[in-house]
């Protein structure tokens, strides 16, 4: 067992350092370092000390230097939990970030409870009633929502949230508690409407769940212990729910290592057409405006997030699972 | 008694048919009981052909633009007039004089003739010749009648002929950044399953970590990075680049898989104590018997990479004007505003989703019947 957490904790850390890397990689790719495009920003606007400030900037990133140096400097400095300033607001990558990160994992888990709730029950039902009406269009809109990428679907429901109700769907509080601090009041509102962006995530990974809740248990139902519970009497429901169901269980929970970083990639772009105040637009607008710091530490915050959140599912899975907790 | 005799002489004939049959035939009768898959099969290549033809299918240029009839919602083709006559009625652009929006009138008045074969603009046709004729359009108009199956964007360019355009894009960049997969998977994973060991370790973990880390910001990172003077071209290059160097782990795994399992069969050992080399055990023996499986992958890898290449345009970090793909378009549906009073600027979603649910089908079916034996 502690072999097992050994094993996974070990791999963690090296996709941290992996994402660590990449991160920084995104940093550096922009052709120049960012003070030659700080130089031309201030050279257009006619600042005669921009060559100064871009000497000053280099010697403090230590941008002359060779570029593995340049990587330990900056991963030093993230470790102390400096990110470096965010060139296009001025401040600190932190302050920028503020609790921006905290509602992509919101949002992000809000998918994932939401894809369980509906795929569980759907999975069972679908496997138990096999090739009932019920199944087929189950089945049906589960390959519909597989098929529409999720900030297409974003955008249709923007669209008749507009034309029909003639609401806007967007946004994560209602207008009075967008600059408001915490409270209660205010975790409340989130909560009203995250129901949206928890559909728009959850629906491609769910219709993923539904099928291999369906096959999972399928396999299960033939075997003969299901019909030996049966033949002593058990009612349908508890044949089913108290055996195959838990025994089918096993793999769904483990599905979740490919469906954290899914949701959260695809909260990513949603969360642009929604203009949820997540990450995601404030990474698209760091791109844009080639505010490598800010991107960079989003990236591999976001990656650290995913890493940290399939870390505890594991672990879920290991004490759901007596197979895994023993070895082999 | 005769007819049982006749039912066990057919299904004796069945068996007779399968035993002897090629592999490709028993994939094909196999994928053919698939139904689903079949038409997925024929929507695929209704796709592949729009992209093939794209210039003929057009009814204008999808680059000129015009601002005199910008925003303009689709024409309806009307069939009847008197006899079969397909037209459309001329539009008139007028500016409110409150709202200085532009609206635009039907002149029922007006006919325009919509005609097959017609004459239109220059192109040249796969690349052979050059023709002006189309497969429909208004010939002998005059230029302010106009034909817009679908309206137009912004800057008054027709929606049809650049969702056709898109098409053509959108397709092949799937195409380019599957094959570069395939080899990135089809290596990779085939050094990672028949060698195993310390290379196999690397290699698995190297997938592992790709797969846990979600692939969106990446790509927009690395996307970012593409400088913005550089052609249509290299865009599109480095684009599929970028898609195939993250997008490559899921054909590794099925290759991985699949060697393993091949890996220890008798034939390989006979290849090796013969004296083979590993690639000509490889590619010669191995390749061969799992082919169809890395065909159905890669049917199932191309609608990820083309959201993906639509994902990234969308937001503008993908392909970038004047290159036309689907997300390009959708760019203009960004604002809520736009798609309410624009509705038919959402139009290209309509392709996107019919093809991912082509290639799913089609995908499922192929990887069905590449286990033939299985009939």
């Amino acid at each position: 067992m502690l072999n097992y957490i050994g094993r996974r904790l070990a791999l963690g850390l090296f996709t941290v350092w992996a994402v660590s890397v990449l991160s920084f990689l995104i940093i550096q790719l922009p052709p120049g370092d960012f003070a030659t495009t700080r130089l031309a920003e201030l050279a257009a606007s006619g600042n005669t000390s921009a060559i100064y400030e871009a000497e000053r900037l280099r010697a403090e990133y230590g941008l002359d230097q060779p570029v593995f140096v340049q990587y330990f400097t900056w991963i030093g400095q993230v470790l102390q939990g400096d990110f470096g300033m965010s060139l296009d607001w001025n401040r600190p990558v932190a302050d920028v970030i503020g609790d921006r990160l905290v509602l992509t994992m919101v949002v992000s888990v809000a998918a994932i409870i939401f894809t369980w709730a509906v795929a569980l029950p759907i999975g069972i039902y679908s496997a138990v009633r096999r090739y009932s009406f019920g199944d087929y269009a189950l089945t049906f809109f589960g390959f519909l929502g597989l098929a529409i990428p999720n900030f297409l679907l974003a955008l249709i429901l923007m669209y008749f949230g507009f034309a029909v109700f003639d609401a806007n769907v967007g946004g994560l509080f209602s207008a009075e508690y967008e600059t408001a601090g915490w409270s209660f009041a205010k975790v409340w509102d989130l909560f009203k409407h995250l129901w949206i962006p928890a559909i728009v995530l959850g629906l491609a990974g769910t219709a993923q769940l539904v099928r291999i809740m369906r096959a999972n248990l399928l396999d299960e139902l033939k075997k003969p212990y299901v019909i030996t519970a049966t033949a002593k009497g058990l009612t349908e429901r508890k044949a089913i729910s108290k055996y195959p169901v838990r025994v089918a269980l096993n793999p769904f929970a483990s599905s979740i290592g490919f469906l954290f970083p899914q949701i959260v990639s695809g909260a990513i772009v949603v969360s642009i057409v929604l203009s949820l105040p997540t990450v995601g637009p404030l990474l698209l607008r760091a791109l844009q405006a080639q505010d490598m710091f800010l991107a960079g530490a989003i990236v591999l915050l976001i990656g650290v997030m995913t890493v940290i959140g399939t870390l505890i599912s594991d672990l879920v899975l290991m004490w759901l699972d007596p197979r895994i907790r023993h070895g082999r | 008694m005769a007819d049982s005799a006749t039912a066990v002489a057919t299904a004796a004939q069945d068996e007779e048919r399968i035993s002897v049959a090629s592999q490709r035939q028993l994939i094909w009768w196999r994928f053919r009981k698939h139904k689903l898959a079949m038409v997925g099969a024929i929507v695929v290549l209704l796709f592949y052909l729009v992209a093939l033809f794209a210039d003929f299918l057009s009814t204008s240029d999808p680059h000129a633009s015009e601002g005199q009839r910008s925003l303009m919602p689709p024409q309806q083709v009307h069939w009847f007039d008197g006899g079969f006559s397909p037209h459309v009625y001329a539009v008139r652009g007028e500016r409110d004089p409150i709202t200085l929006q532009r609206t635009y009138v039907v002149d029922p008045t007006q006919k325009i003739p919509v005609t097959l074969f017609a004459k239109g603009y220059e192109y040249e046709f796969l690349g052979l010749f050059t023709t002006d004729i189309h497969l429909i359009g208004t010939e002998g108009a005059r230029a302010e009648d106009t034909l817009f199956l679908f309206g137009t964007d912004q800057q008054g360019r027709d929606i049809f002929s650049r969702l056709i355009h898109a098409t053509r894009t959108s397709m092949l960049i799937g195409l380019a950044g599957v094959a570069l997969s395939i080899l990135l998977g089809v290596v990779l994973g085939g050094i990672s399953g028949y060698y195993g060991g310390a290379a196999d370790t690397v290699i698995q973990r190297t997938i592992e970590i790709l797969r846990s880390i979600p692939t969106i910001p990446l790509w927009m990172g690395l996307a970012a990075a593409m400088p913005k003077d550089w052609s249509v071209n290299q865009v599109y290059f480095a684009l599929t680049l970028i898609l195939s160097v993250i997008g490559w782990t899921e054909l590794g795994r099925v290759v991985r898989g699949r060697m393993m399992q091949i890996r220890s069969e008798d034939f390989v050992t006979a290849a090796e104590l013969v004296g083979g080399r590993p690639r000509r055990i490889i590619f010669k023996h191995m390749v061969p018997l799992f082919a169809s499986h890395i065909i159905a992958a890669t049917t199932l890898a191309l609608p990820l990479m083309i959201v993906a290449e639509t994902s990234l345009s969308f937001l503008g970090l993908g392909l970038r004007p004047p290159a036309i793909s689907w997300g390009v378009m959708l760019q203009q549906a960004q604002n809520v505003q736009a798609v309410a009073l624009y509705p038919w600027m959402l139009l290209p979603v309509l392709p996107v989703v019919a093809v991912i649910l082509a290639f799913n089908f089609l995908g499922d079916g192929l990887r069905d019947a590449a286990d033939p034996y299985d009939l």
